[in-house]
């Protein structure tokens, strides 16, 4: 506990249903996905068509411009649809799983005594090398890179975000597995960021082979990128790999027992859940599985979020968990109309700014929707993203930037230190109601375009 | 707010685009959210979004001017009763003030919705709130007697040449209600400055023996410093003036609640008012005439600089946008405010002047900052890369 690093710009959101630290069993689901737009930047191409069976971690596609990074299905079963959207782009590999889930086996081996390479070739043939991404871009890692350091956050401190250390409870042996083969994959060191307001889980304190950082203060402090640019920031030409802590245990699970076995404990939260709690799933599952039987019962349409309310996916109620998701959130939809809404007294608004009543009221929980609050306009307010925003980094003129398509000043600015994560809340917190982390991912993108 | 909101739904398809009414979307969109918040719902990114809007914003700013333009309008009154020697209750005072000040407001709102609502509609863009504001500071930083046309026509310059061809609000670099005020000033000089322009006379109106009309800017600047109205009455306002500007005291409460609410910038508003203290105090080392004598926090009673710090400076969109800009920026303002009004004859009043200097200098302020920050980033690649 040496050096904390003090975080003070960002906001937490304080939401109504967060969740109790209950793990329930929810039953297997239906059918499981893995879905290639969980992936940025991804051009998958099929390695199975409807019909065929599968196992879990059998490939289900890999990625065209390079074919060793391969999707293991999360579970045995059968393909029975390949879901497309526009010009043919595959949205969704649906599996119908069996009640057993039959696993390609392969070798257990312990790996401190394996080298880099063979830990690679492992993970890439087992299907679960996506776990593990990059930054700059926050894209699926290249095999063939040699990170500067690898980071894991070992908390999320977004809004009604789950507590880690209950997803990793009672995982020390494969957490500590996976981290041993992490450590073989960089020239530098593996970074834990735990949260110094509390005594980290076991499973993170008596983690060994790491270099430990600890943080205090507002979302988003959990933010992997945060840790990054405070302790180790990216220069243009390095690369960082970062990994959940859940995907570690997974990992882990590799190479203890020679299967991709894609369990893990997930959040069910937000205002229109009766009991949020926590429940074990597999990856990829359907979320009615998970939130049937446990909805508050409401006229207003409820909108079904994979992940967390600021930088989640929407998803339909037979939707699926995404790939790198510790969470499903569900709010109430904000498609309504309210009088003179924006001089009402604001009791129960929620705004980072002070120019609602609501913020006299200390500790008050909101149940917010998913209206926009108002109409898009222009940049005319300044210094709203710096105050939510703990980088040395000008927010605003990084996305104006983006917007000029200028390649120079994006680099200039620090483009490859910041994902839509970190800049989630500018979004949020936005007067313009500007699309932030979209612009955001549009400027990655031709980064990327630029430089390859 | 069902049977409204029912018609409402009723007459919206006849503005969509196929719609016979469908020149007049912008028109209607305008007026629709403003009844209500639309229904549009977030698609990507963030789930859920702030509930603060320029609406709201605007309003904020509104709010924050209404006891300048309350003091204003008694004001009108009081100073018009002071020349004519006539006693007035407070409310008859107001209520002169009232019907004087109401048509300028109405004028310069008129013109400048007409024509932003005609660009967003030429443009299709919603329209934008920001006149709302702008809409307000123009009368209150004109003098009571200023002809109604003229008020027409610096709205329509300065919405169409300071910010409709620029892109719109957000995009202007000048701060329209400022050149408004410029406009006039160098296009009728006449009625913008002097001693006989502050006080609204209407027809057949008496002039007591004596009475000047001067502002205590133009005491100051004829060095007739016996004549300055008393600190108490610059403070409360009792003086001539533009409309809006003369009584700190109502300013103060606007300043306040524009730093509660953080719609403001206090660092421009500090930074401004600690420009015009040293400049006031280095005049006061130096000085070789009466004007450069008078104690320094005097200047920020006078004129229009309490105004100018907390309702013209603050302005976002034309201020410095980075947070170390904006110390910068408005410690500027006030430096340049002092030294215009001390040295230059020919303009009694700076603060106009240098905010509106300052803020063709913004943007280079802004990029100094920035170009720190990022040399900060080279300079961290060239040392890794050494290593």
């Amino acid at each position: 506990m040496s050096n904390v690093i003090k975080i003070k710009k960002g906001l937490n959101i304080p939401l109504v249903g967060q969740p109790e630290k209950v793990l329930i069993r929810a039953d297997m689901a239906e059918t499981y996905a893995v879905k290639p737009t969980d992936f940025p930047g991804l051009i998958p191409k099929l390695n199975v068509q409807v019909g065929d069976m599968v196992k879990a971690g059998s490939p289900l596609f890999h990625d065209k411009s390079n074919p060793s990074i391969v999707f293991g299905s999360p579970v045995s079963g059968e393909v029975i649809e390949i879901r497309r959207g526009d010009r043919r782009v595959i949205l969704e590999v649906v599996i119908k799983a069996t009640a057993e889930i039959d696993y390609e086996q392969g070798e257990p081996c312990n790996p401190s005594s394996l080298p880099r390479e063979q830990i690679i070739e492992r993970m890439l043939n087992a299907g679960l090398w996506p776990i593990v991404r990059q930054r700059p871009y926050n894209i699926i890692a290249n095999p063939t890179d040699t990170p500067k350091a690898i980071y894991i956050s070992c908390f999320d401190t977004a809004p009604l975000a789950p507590d880690v250390d209950f997803l990793v409870n009672g995982e020390a042996e494969a957490f500590q597995t996976g981290i041993t083969a992490l450590s073989k994959l960089t020239t530098g060191k593996v970074h834990l960021g735990l949260n110094a307001d509390y005594p980290a889980s076991a499973v993170f304190a008596k983690a060994k082979d790491v270099e430990m950082h600890y943080f205090t203060g507002p979302h988003p402090a959990g933010n992997v990128g945060v840790h990054i640019h405070h302790t180790n920031p990216i220069n243009k030409g390095e690369t960082i790999w970062v990994i959940n802590p859940t995907d570690v245990i997974i990992l882990g699970r590799l190479f203890a027992k020679g299967i991709y076995d894609a369990t893990k404990v997930i959040a069910l939260a937000g205002s229109e859940i009766k009991k949020p709690r926590y429940s074990k799933v597999i990856s990829g599952a359907r979320i009615d599985s998970i939130v049937n039987g446990n909805m508050v019962q409401s006229e207003i349409e409820p909108r079904y979020i994979s992940g967390n309310v600021l930088t989640g996916t929407k998803v339909s109620h037979i939707g699926f968990l995404g790939f790198y998701d510790n969470m499903v959130t569900v709010i109430p939809e904000g498609n309504h109309h309210e009088f003179l809404g924006w001089a009402a007294p604001g009791l129960n608004k929620h705004s980072a700014s002070r120019t609602f009543l609501s913020k006299l009221i200390p500790g008050k929980q909101f149940k917010l929707d998913t209206n926009l609050n108002g109409g898009e306009r222009a940049y005319v307010l300044s210094g709203q993203y710096e105050k939510v925003l703990p980088m040395s980094i000008y927010p605003v003129h990084l996305i104006k930037a983006i917007l000029a398509n200028d390649i120079d000043k994006m680099e200039q600015l620090g483009i490859y230190e910041v994902v839509e994560e970190d800049l989630a809340l500018c979004e949020y917190v936005c007067t313009s109601k500007i699309e932030v982390q979209e612009i955001l991912r549009k400027g990655i993108d031709s980064m990327i375009k630029e430089l390859s | 707010m069902k049977a409204l909101r029912k018609y409402l739904d009723k007459i919206k398809p006849h503005f969509e685009p196929s719609g016979k009414f469908s020149k007049f979307h912008s028109t209607f969109e305008a007026f629709e959210s403003f009844l209500f918040v639309p229904d549009r719902v977030t698609s990507k990114g963030c789930h859920i979004r702030d509930s603060i809007d320029l609406k709201r914003t605007m309003t904020v700013v509104i709010l924050a001017l209404l006891p300048a333009m309350l003091f204003g309008m008694w004001n009108v009154g009081y100073q018009h009763s002071l020349m004519t020697g006539e006693s007035c209750t407070l409310w008859q005072n107001f209520a002169f003030g009232f019907l004087k000040v109401l048509p300028i407001i109405i004028v310069s709102y008129g013109v400048g919705l007409g024509i932003e609502f005609a660009f967003a509609q030429a443009r299709g863009h919603e329209v934008n709130e920001g006149f709302l504001v702008s809409g307000l500071l123009i009368p209150l930083i004109l003098p009571a007697n200023v002809p109604l046309w003229m008020v027409a026509i610096a709205t329509a310059f300065a919405v169409i040449i300071g910010k409709e061809v620029f892109g719109g609000t957000g995009m202007n670099v000048f701060n329209p209600a400022l050149l408004a005020r410029a406009f006039l000033f160098f296009a009728y000089p006449s009625h913008m400055s002097g001693d006989k322009v502050w006080i609204a006379i209407s027809d057949g109106d008496k002039v007591i023996d004596g009475f000047s009309g001067a502002t205590p800017l133009a005491n100051a600047a004829a060095h007739q410093m016996d004549k300055m109205p008393s600190v108490y009455d610059m403070f409360m306002g009792f003086i001539p003036g533009s409309i809006g500007e003369t009584s700190t005291l109502a300013i103060l409460i606007g300043a306040i609640i524009l730093v509660i609410t953080g719609i403001g910038s206090w660092k421009i508003i500090i930074s401004t008012i600690v420009g015009g203290l040293t400049a006031g105090y280095l005049f006061n080392l130096f000085a070789v005439n009466p004007y450069m004598e008078i104690p320094a926090w005097h200047h920020l009673l006078m004129g229009g600089f309490a105004f100018g710090a907390v309702f013209m400076a603050t302005d976002p969109v034309t201020a410095a946008q980075t947070e170390r800009g904006k110390w910068i920026y408005g410690f500027l303002v006030g430096f340049l405010a002092l030294l215009v009004r001390v040295f230059n004859p020919a303009y009694p009043e700076g603060m106009m002047l240098s905010i509106l200097l300052m803020n063709a200098f913004a943007p280079l302020i802004d990029h100094y900052v920035v170009q720190a920050n990022i040399s900060k980033r080279l300079k961290r690649a060239q040392k890794v890369a050494k290593q």
